[in-house]
């Protein structure tokens, strides 16, 4: 009887536990939407989202030009860690000597849990710098977000990318040897194709990061609030506006804020659900392998 | 104008791009790390680690830094773990497929791609002010562990579902109930990979600087209590960098941080290791 009743209550408290993260998802949107709506409703939803101003004393809440500032900073990144990770993920996968992979697999996960705060430390003690003397101006620069992002965003795509690919059975790869293709061929024409959804997940998963990353583009894109006319004018991002003003602001501007995180949070679930629509389950990988 | 190549040559071409991409990747990366070691590891002696900053840390060490870092790291383990384990018990023990776990699945990968600030901004809304924690070791470390629960929560999940069922038939077969058997059977075999799940989580928490920016505070002390504010080490080098303060002990604190993450690698990956050859054993 009381074995009954424990194994009962057992059961209920795991499954709280289980649906914890479903009460943290939902009381980080009511939260965020608490303290953000007001400042939508003072300022308005479409000259929130569209305004090109952003001067807090003014009253003026426009958040368009960092709008322009992530995605530019994103698509910017994407452009070089894509091609670049899909490759390396290729090697990995396919050509790499089994020895070879033992070492740079490790190597790439050390990389993925080094603190972004590093990496933008690294990007403003020598990449901006380096920008300044190469292509004038203040080194400060969407361009300069976006080649540190590229490396933060490596090791995602690689790592993610090299699991889709090698899930390919390898009776595919198989096949195609047989029947005579070359290795690059057999890369190009089969094993790529059928690895397609796992890498758009990579590059997803890639994005997300690169939308939600805040402390080292503050430390390297520096952060003027305007639409750029150059890859080599500096930005701001959404996520760099809160952590920038959040220690001063008050009132409305404080709203406008959590306002700007709603946006995030908005841009974030729209990813996941693109990423769900292709419906590759992405496997579990603990330090060099998996489990 | 590549159908004109013939196949073999285009085969060699494209070998020696894919090793250059791979080099180059790895490159980038290891260039990184090595120049973070070169600059920091001079820094970085018993003194800068067990002093306290002198002069809002333009000079001096970092150690109040090294114990709130541990501290909020801590906290967020400690209230992660049980929850991660918990639910991961909970979809592959007892769930089925239904609305529900699906729920719960769509909660965790949300939750694992929600941008840090957003947390830290929840923190913020929620811990600082809603209930009132104040700038804290305890602000900060519950928001840290919102975000180590989704990593937690995926490891254990997937060591508890690769345990071989035989054991847990065999533990109901001897008249052991559910509970029983997956407290006594299920969680010892999953144990190596539920470590690794909690020192991944933890990984994720030493690294994190804008999910504390606005829970933690900016304190120079080591924290006596739990509602205490803080500084954590990646806090710390964002605000010696950003305010100009003192590069070298900038470079110092990047190299704690890149030693310490090393070092979870290695046991990670030593623990996956073993686990693996254990596994395949029987």
């Amino acid at each position: 009887m009381s074995k009954w009743n424990e194994e009962f209550f057992i059961e209920k408290g795991l499954l709280l536990t289980a649906i914890s993260s479903v009460i943290v998802i939902a009381l980080i949107i009511i939260f965020i939407f608490r303290e953000g709506l007001p400042a939508l409703q003072s300022v308005g939803f479409f000259s929130f989202l569209f305004g090109m101003e952003w001067a807090p004393s003014n009253g003026q809440y426009g958040i368009f030009p960092m709008i322009i500032g992530s995605l530019g900073i994103t698509a910017l990144s994407l452009l070089m860690a894509v091609p670049l990770g899909v490759f390396c993920a290729i090697f990995l996968s396919e050509i790499a000597p089994s020895k070879m992979r033992k070492i740079l697999n490790p190597t790439i996960q050390t990389l993925a849990g080094i603190p972004s705060v590093v990496y933008g430390f690294f990007g403003l003690v020598l990449l901006v710098p380096f920008m300044r003397v190469q292509f004038g101006g203040t080194g400060f620069s969407m361009f300069t977000a976006s080649v540190i992002l590229t490396v933060m965003i490596l090791p995602i795509i690689v790592s993610v990318s090299e699991d889709a690919l090698r899930s390919i059975p390898v009776e595919y790869k198989e096949a195609s040897l047989a029947l005579g293709a070359t290795h690059w061929q057999t890369i190009k024409n089969v094993i790529f194709p059928a690895a397609i959804p796992g890498i758009i997940t990579s590059v997803i998963l890639g994005m997300g990061r690169a939308i939600g990353e805040t402390l080292a583009i503050i430390m390297v894109a520096g952060n003027v609030v305007q639409i750029p006319t150059s890859i080599m004018d500096p930005v701001r991002a959404l996520t760099s506006n809160i952590a920038i003003e959040m220690g001063y602001a008050t009132g409305v501007h404080y709203n406008a804020l959590f306002a700007t995180g709603i946006v995030l949070v908005f841009m974030i679930i729209v990813l996941l659900v693109i990423a769900n629509y292709f419906h590759y389950k992405k496997k579990v990988t603990i330090g060099g392998g998996y489990l | 104008m590549h159908r004109f190549i013939p196949p073999k040559i285009a085969q060699k071409i494209m070998t020696g791009v894919f090793w250059a991409s791979g080099i180059l990747t790895i490159l980038i990366l290891l260039v990184i790390i090595g120049y973070v070691l070169m600059k920091g590891l001079p820094v970085v002696n018993f003194e800068f680690i067990f002093s306290d900053p002198v002069n809002s840390g333009r000079s001096g060490g970092i150690f109040p830094f090294i114990m709130s870092s541990i501290y909020v790291t801590l906290i967020a383990v400690l209230v992660a773990t049980p929850l991660g384990v918990g639910a991961a018990v909970y979809l592959s023990e007892y769930a089925g497929e239904n609305r529900l776990v699906k729920l719960i699945r769509f909660g965790a990968e949300t939750l694992s791609s929600i941008p840090s600030i957003v947390f830290g901004l929840f923190g913020l809304a929620f811990f600082v002010i809603y209930l009132g924690l104040g700038w804290s070791v305890l602000s900060g470390g519950l928001t840290l562990a919102l975000m180590a629960l989704p990593t937690i929560l995926a490891a254990s999940e997937v060591s508890i579902e690769s345990i071989n069922k035989s054991y847990a038939e065999g533990s109901l077969a001897l008249g052991a109930t559910k509970w029983q058997t997956i407290y006594k059977v299920v969680i010892p075999a999953a144990l190596p990979g539920i470590t690794t799940g909690v020192i991944l989580g933890m990984g994720r928490a030493i690294a994190e600087a804008a999910a504390v920016l606005y829970t933690v505070g900016a304190a120079l002390m080591i924290p006596t209590s739990i509602m205490d504010a803080a500084r954590p080490l990646p806090l710390h080098l964002y605000i010696l960098a950003t305010e100009g303060l003192s590069m070298d002990n900038a470079w110092g604190t990047a190299a704690v941080l890149v030693i310490m993450i090393l070092i979870i690698t290695v046991v990670t990956n030593t623990l996956v290791d073993r686990y693996r050859k254990k596994m395949m054993g029987r």
